[in-house]
């Protein structure tokens, strides 16, 4: 807490913190107060953990400034120059503008980063208790669980934050207002620029190259609305007008988009006559309409009505051109066919004799698109669909567009399960031989058992244990559904279910290594092998121990599954090495 | 399902069906049996398509003698593959569910451009190009020319064709244009010339009009149907306007240099060949001396256009002496062109009739009309003896020829007018010499006299009475069906007013008015505001969109506009428009909604469905008027008069009517479908105007919706909008506008009960009497 080595910026009398009178020291890599004679700095923010600063509304009679920080916490600063409200906002000010200049060099990527992670395991409790089982037991690196792990939250999150779409009127929205001297007025926001920005690529790319360098901000956006290219009725611009590019570019852009064509056959007008004729026959439409009017204002303004709603469309359509934005089934006309499966014959058959030959893709893909817009159009929903699919039930008509219904005869058998049994479900291990014949041995051996016992049972100890083995007996309660619920303590569930959760993430990132085609792939594995082997010890076995010390009666039978699955992973992962070696070898 | 239409077996590819479409068949069938013509109106969006084809089909599969081809004339492209996609549904249909299954054919035959898989030829953009191309590689004597020398380039797919193909038929089965090419690549048959031979033996055709229509393209590829065809024309709310167009021609200044030109070429190669070889000349001489038919002609591929007469009027007599010898034939083509560059040089305008341009010619440069007759074939032989592999730089040459051959042959219903300028730009001198077709049942008339049955069907069809008078024929049926509605899901109003009581008009007094545009604009505002998705308005011309647009971007509309939608609009250049128009039906699918403005008999007026959320409100900004300044107009109308007794202004509501019910009808595509109709024009609301809309339209259009201000409309478009965004199931339909095969059974029982009732009835008073 030395301020010697430190250059003071700013120092700044009569400020008030916590009800203390002190002085308000801005430096260079921290603000700081100390209060009145004292020797001691009270306050102290690295301008690295300082979030933003708020300062008090105007005409609010206490004049403040807040600092807050990375952690939420604030710390309030009270000016009270005695000189009076004016000289109170000034020294405010002054802090301010400061902190202003010196803040931002300060904003480290980093803390936002944390800031989103932190963000991220708050809102999904399950991927916090992973992080907690995973990270801080030192099984996995916090790197390694954000990179494979939390990926999809990580993304999802990104694109969770939707993007503001650019209104169609934003240029409206810059309402000039004449000052009154024969200037005009333009408010422009943030906002507004953001949207010029998106819309207009080829404007960001000129303030990009001008703006410092050439000119001022200003001066900048002056030009600009000064330009023929901001108001529609532009016809050609001079040379001076350092727009003129842009509005060329904008027009090069468009025209090559027009050479490119509709792409949806049902709306490209220049593919809708069928004469083969020349021009100067009646039939031949073309010139017959065309009554041209001169008045190429007028052509040019509507040319770039349609110019600005074609860009305004662009900037929300790279947003959302992620799969199926759309809500309705007849409108993809350019996606790829093959998102949609429409489930008619006649498509069909034309999908078939289209992959038949394997001339030019493009050429495939045209007509396909072509057919299923067309089914599109002549399909009437009400009048059902055309009935050439149909089989002996043709009259449930809309069997079609519903899908089918997921039907169970029996739901708890759905829902339970079928029953574990060590016995079987080991059966796709690669077990060994000896493996099985042992098993079998050992229940054959069991079967000798019974039968020696058989016989030597008493009749009463019979009865007892026909009774233990009657449903409310003690032997069946093992078999009863809740049974487990009831025996096991909900903090055992609970981390069970825990680990459960680890366990399966884990095992998902292992399996989804197979079959290990790449390096990278292979590195994976071997690094994924180790971290269940890690978890095994972290996390498996002293759960384990502390099964086996508190609920005797379960003991291994809780974690049993999970050893299992350990154990195939395991197995494969040596059946694995051990082909590798044998392979290099 | 299969069902009974006055006891005709029809197998109808869907479990439902419409009770207008099965109205529609019995109509149809009736024509059918009279083997008469007819005249159907059935709104868009009920299925028009399906039942026309299932009816017929079935017919044929019935009577086979009877009737022994469909031929199916539809507009555009797209169109035209709807039906093929829909007759390609029927015979699946037919395969699955009927013993024995018919074999027919079914295909379609579109230009050149669409059907070249040649890998340079088709990479052309224009049709003239691919024509040109295609006619450059297949014609006889290129080659001959390679049979000679292989360096000589031909196309592979029609060698492949006319190797193998021509003997064999094409398999049994429906081929759209994309089956076509897959076809022909696997056989490596060109696909174009396949289907030229196939639609002789299809017994379903699916093209588009101009190859039944324009004589000169129908005498080279509809030659050969038989009488025992039903022929129909859907969309056919155009159709006098297409046949007008196919006998009529237009020379500019442009033309006559370029004929010029390639006349200049011909009397080159003329002079080459003589010295070459005269014997090329000589033979074809001799031809036309002894009046052989070219003996290849039958060589189709050698012919692109035929005699652009209609079939009944080509003079078989042998080519007049004066120009059967190439040279003298050139020279006569020169005079003429001459001629026409003179009759251009005009400074007024001047309006003739073909007579009295046939007497100016002989008077002035000796040209008698019969040689004039011949000019078009003359000039095709003489192309066909030269060889010319490049035909496209004759094109304005063949123009030339086919005026000099019409303007000989027609002298009724025909007009000359020669304007020297634009009206619009009277000081940039521009003549133009229309020869203009005014009588559309000149190009009509051998169809209606060939087929048996011809079928004119089209959603909107209203004033009916119009199409017998203005085709000159006598429908045995002519029938108009609506639409039976579960629910009211078209909402058609009269804006006459604004909000400030301003009358709104698109009449040409007030068409300029500041009051009336500003209406104009907030009524789109205000319905921008309340409408979800598309919308669609259009204005009567291209140059009225354009006056409007300027001053509502002047008035500060379009930004108020811009919050709610974005804005598209139409625009004189086609590929523009089709990007803008992909643009607005993907900002109609991404929810953002869009209004789209185009002009009524515009490109997208008469081809585009803004069917669903890509419409779902339809401004017509006035009444759609043809510009009655137009000369060629007044002549028409002055025709109509005379022989037709129809009056000039019944014609123009007529015309102005169908494009305005043309235009709303473009949102609603079908019962599940819903969409406002809003017609802007105080002029609307007037008996004449309403009378005349399609009737399935003027059923909802009440008294109470016929005199609205802008903010009665809207929310009476409120609260009918909010009733149609409710659920809407096919249960609710069924029964009323939908049927399934019992229910259509109940009502035939009914409907038959009744009938004996009544006779019964008539019967018992006869018997008290």
């Amino acid at each position: 807490m030395t301020t010697s080595s430190e250059d003071v910026l700013l120092q700044m009398g009569e400020v008030r913190y916590k009800k203390g009178d002190g002085t308000l020291y801005v430096m260079n890599e921290r603000v700081a107060w100390m209060a009145e004679h004292r020797d001691t700095v009270t306050v102290s923010h690295r301008y690295a953990d300082i979030k933003t600063q708020k300062i008090s509304p105007e005409g609010k009679p206490k004049v403040q400034l807040q600092v807050v920080l990375h952690d939420g916490n604030t710390s309030t600063f009270h000016f009270v120059n005695r000189q009076g409200q004016p000289a109170m906002l000034a020294d405010r000010d002054k802090v301010k503008e400061l902190l202003q200049q010196l803040l931002p060099n300060f904003k480290r990527k980093v803390d936002k980063d944390l800031e989103d992670k932190n963000r991220i395991l708050v809102e999904n409790p399950n991927l916090l208790q992973l992080y907690k089982d995973l990270v801080i037991t030192k099984v996995l690196t916090s790197d390694e669980f954000w990179a494979t792990h939390a990926k999809d939250h990580a993304l999802k999150k990104m694109g969770k934050s939707q993007e503001i779409g650019v209104s169609g009127a934003f240029l409206a929205d810059i309402k000039p207002q004449t000052d009154g001297c024969n200037g005009l007025k333009y408010n422009l926001t943030s906002d507004v620029i953001h949207c010029i920005f998106k819309t207009y690529p080829a404007v960001k790319r000129k303030h990009f190259e001008n703006v410092p360098a050439k000119m001022p901000e200003s001066e900048f956006w002056t030009k600009f609305f000064q330009s023929h290219y901001f108001h529609r009725d532009r016809l050609t611009a001079g040379t001076k007008d350092i727009f003129t590019e842009c509005g060329k570019i904008d027009d090069q852009a468009l025209k090559a988009a027009v050479q490119q064509g509709a792409g949806d056959p049902l709306l490209d007008l220049k593919k809708f006559e069928d004469v083969p004729l020349e021009e100067g026959f009646g039939s031949v439409a073309g010139d017959r309409n065309v009554v041209n009017s001169g008045n190429i204002v007028h052509q040019n303004m509507i040319k770039r009505f349609n110019q600005h709603s074609i860009m305004v469309l662009k900037t929300c359509t790279n947003v959302t051109s992620g799969p199926s934005t759309m809500t309705n089934g007849t409108n993809n006309a350019n996606g790829p066919v093959s998102q949609s499966a429409y489930t008619n014959g006649l498509n069909g058959k034309a999908s078939a004799t289209a992959t038949k030959s394997s001339a030019d893709q493009v050429d495939k893909d045209e007509p396909q698109s072509k057919k299923q817009r067309l089914m599109e159009k002549i399909h009437y929903e009400d009048l059902g669909d055309p009935l050439v699919e149909a089989d002996d039930d043709a009259a449930n008509g809309d069997r079609a567009s519903k899908s089918k219904q997921f039907e169970l005869s029996k739901v708890e058998r759905y829902l339970n399960g079928p029953v574990q049994n060590s016995m079987y479900d080991n059966h796709n291990d690669p077990m060994s031989l000896e493996e099985v014949q042992y098993k079998l041995v050992r229940n054959s051996e069991s079967w000798l058992n019974r039968n020696v016992q058989r016989t030597f049972i008493c009749s009463k100890a019979a009865v007892n244990a026909l009774g233990e083995l009657s449903p409310g007996g003690s032997m069946m309660r093992g078999f009863q559904e809740q049974s487990a619920g009831q025996l096991v303590p909900s903090d055992f569930q609970r981390e069970l279910r825990h680990l459960y959760l680890s366990l399966s993430e884990l095992l998902k990132h292992f399996w989804s290594c197979f079959p290990p085609t790449s390096e990278e792939l292979e590195a994976k594995l071997q690094r994924m092998h180790e971290t269940l082997q890690r978890f095994k010890m972290a996390k498996l076995v002293p759960f384990e121990n502390r099964a086996m010390h508190e609920l005797s009666p379960l003991r291994s039978s809780l974690t049993q599954h999970m050893n299992q699955l350990l154990r195939t992973a395991n197995g494969k992962f040596a059946t694995w090495k051990e082909r590798k070696l044998r392979n290099t070898r | 399902m299969k069902l009974s239409v006055d006891g005709l077996l029809v197998y109808f590819p869907y479990e439902y069906i419409y009770p207008e479409q099965y109205a529609y068949m019995l109509e149809l069938k009736r024509s059918l049996d009279a083997k008469g013509h007819c005249l159907l109106e059935m709104p868009s969006g009920t299925g028009k398509t399906a039942t026309l084809l299932s009816l017929i089909v079935a017919y044929m599969v019935e009577y086979p003698e009877t009737v022994r081809k469909l031929i199916y004339c539809s507009r555009t492209v797209p169109e035209i593959e709807k039906v093929i996609a829909e007759l390609q549904n029927l015979m699946a249909y037919y395969e699955r569910h009927c013993p024995i299954p018919p074999p027919f054919t079914g295909l379609v035959l579109s230009s050149r451009k669409n059907m070249c898989i040649h890998p340079e030829v088709s990479k052309e953009r224009e049709g003239k190009a691919v024509d040109g191309k295609c006619y450059g590689l297949t014609a006889s004597y290129i080659r001959d020319r390679h049979e000679m020398d292989t360096e000589t380039p031909i196309c592979q797919y029609f060698e492949g064709f006319s190797l193998e193909g021509k003997e064999s038929t094409l398999p049994v089965g429906v081929y759209s244009i994309d089956d076509l090419k897959e076809y022909g690549r696997s056989r490596n048959w060109c696909p174009y010339f396949l289907a030229r031979y196939a639609i002789a033996h299809a017994h379903i055709v699916v093209y588009s009009y101009h190859y039944l229509l324009d004589p000169k393209i129908a005498q080279v590829v509809s030659k050969e149907m038989s009488r025992e065809s039903c022929v129909v024309f859907d969309e056919a709310h155009n159709i006098d306007n297409v046949c007008i167009d196919s006998m009529s021609v237009k020379i500019n200044r442009r033309t006559v240099e370029r004929s010029t030109n390639a006349l200049n070429q011909l009397t080159k190669m003329v002079q080459d060949i003589r010295e070459e070889d005269t014997n090329r000349l000589n033979e074809e001489y001799q031809r036309m001396v002894q009046g052989l038919k070219d003996a290849s002609v039958q060589r189709d591929t050698d012919m692109i256009l035929a005699n652009p007469v209609l079939p009944n009027d080509v003079l078989t007599e042998v080519v007049p002496g004066n120009i059967r010898n190439a040279d003298h034939f050139l020279s006569f083509l020169r005079r003429f062109i001459e001629y026409i560059k003179t009759r251009l040089r005009v400074h007024h305008v001047v309006q003739e009739s073909p007579a009295g341009f046939l007497k100016d010619i002989s008077s002035k440069i000796c040209i008698e009309r019969k040689p004039l007759r011949f000019c078009a074939e003359r000039l095709s032989s003489l192309l066909r003896t030269l060889e010319i592999s490049d035909m496209t730089e004759f094109g304005a040459l063949t123009l030339i020829t086919h005026f000099a051959t019409l303007v000989s042959t027609y002298t009724k219903g025909f007009t000359i007018i020669i304007e020297p300028f634009d009206d619009k730009t009277p000081t940039v001198s521009n003549p133009i010499l229309h020869f203009s077709c005014l009588d559309s049942s000149i190009a009509m008339a051998p169809v209606f006299s060939r087929f048996q049955t011809v079928v004119i069907t089209s959603g909107t069809l209203s004033p009916m009475d119009m199409y017998p008078k203005i085709l000159d024929f006598d429908p045995v049926v002519m029938s108009s069906f609506t639409m039976t509605l579960a629910r009211p899901c078209l909402l058609p109003m009269i804006v006459s007013k604004g909000n400030d009581q301003v009358t709104i008009s698109s009449k040409f007094e007030t068409r300029e008015d500041t009051a009336v545009i500003r209406n104009y604009g907030q009524l789109l505002v205000e319905v921008a505001k309340t409408v979800p998705d598309g919308i669609v308005c259009f204005f009567t011309s291209y140059l009225y969109l354009e006056s409007v647009v300027a001053s509502w971007y002047d008035q500060g509309i379009v930004d108020t506009l811009l919050r709610y939608k974005l804005l598209f609009i139409e625009t004189q250049d086609n590929a523009e428009t089709s990007y803008a128009l992909m643009n607005y039906v993907k900002a109609c699918d991404c929810g953002r909604g869009a209004v789209l403005l185009a002009v009524a008999r515009g490109k997208v007026s008469e081809g585009v469905d803004f069917d669903h959320h890509y419409g779902r409100a339809v401004l017509m900004f006035g009444i759609p008027y043809v510009y009655t300044q137009s000369r060629i107009l007044k002549a028409r109308l002055d025709y109509l008069r005379d022989q037709f007794q129809i009056r000039e202004n019944d014609f123009l509501t007529f015309d102005a009517m169908r494009h305005a019910a043309q235009c709303v009808g473009r949102a609603l595509r079908g019962k599940t479908d819903y969409g406002i109709m809003i017609f802007a024009d105080k002029r609307f609301s007037r008996h004449d105007k309403r009378s005349r809309l399609p009737k399935w339209i003027q059923e909802h259009l009440v008294d109470s919706f016929c005199n609205l201000s802008t903010e009665e409309a809207v929310q009476l478009a409120r609260r009918w909008l909010r009733r149609m965004a409710q659920p809407f199931t096919r249960e609710d339909q069924l029964g009323i506008s939908l049927l399934t095969l019992a229910q259509l059974e109940n009502m035939e029982q009914e409907k038959l009960e009744r009938q004996a009732q009544g006779k019964q009835g008539v019967g018992g008073e006869v018997q008290e009497l």
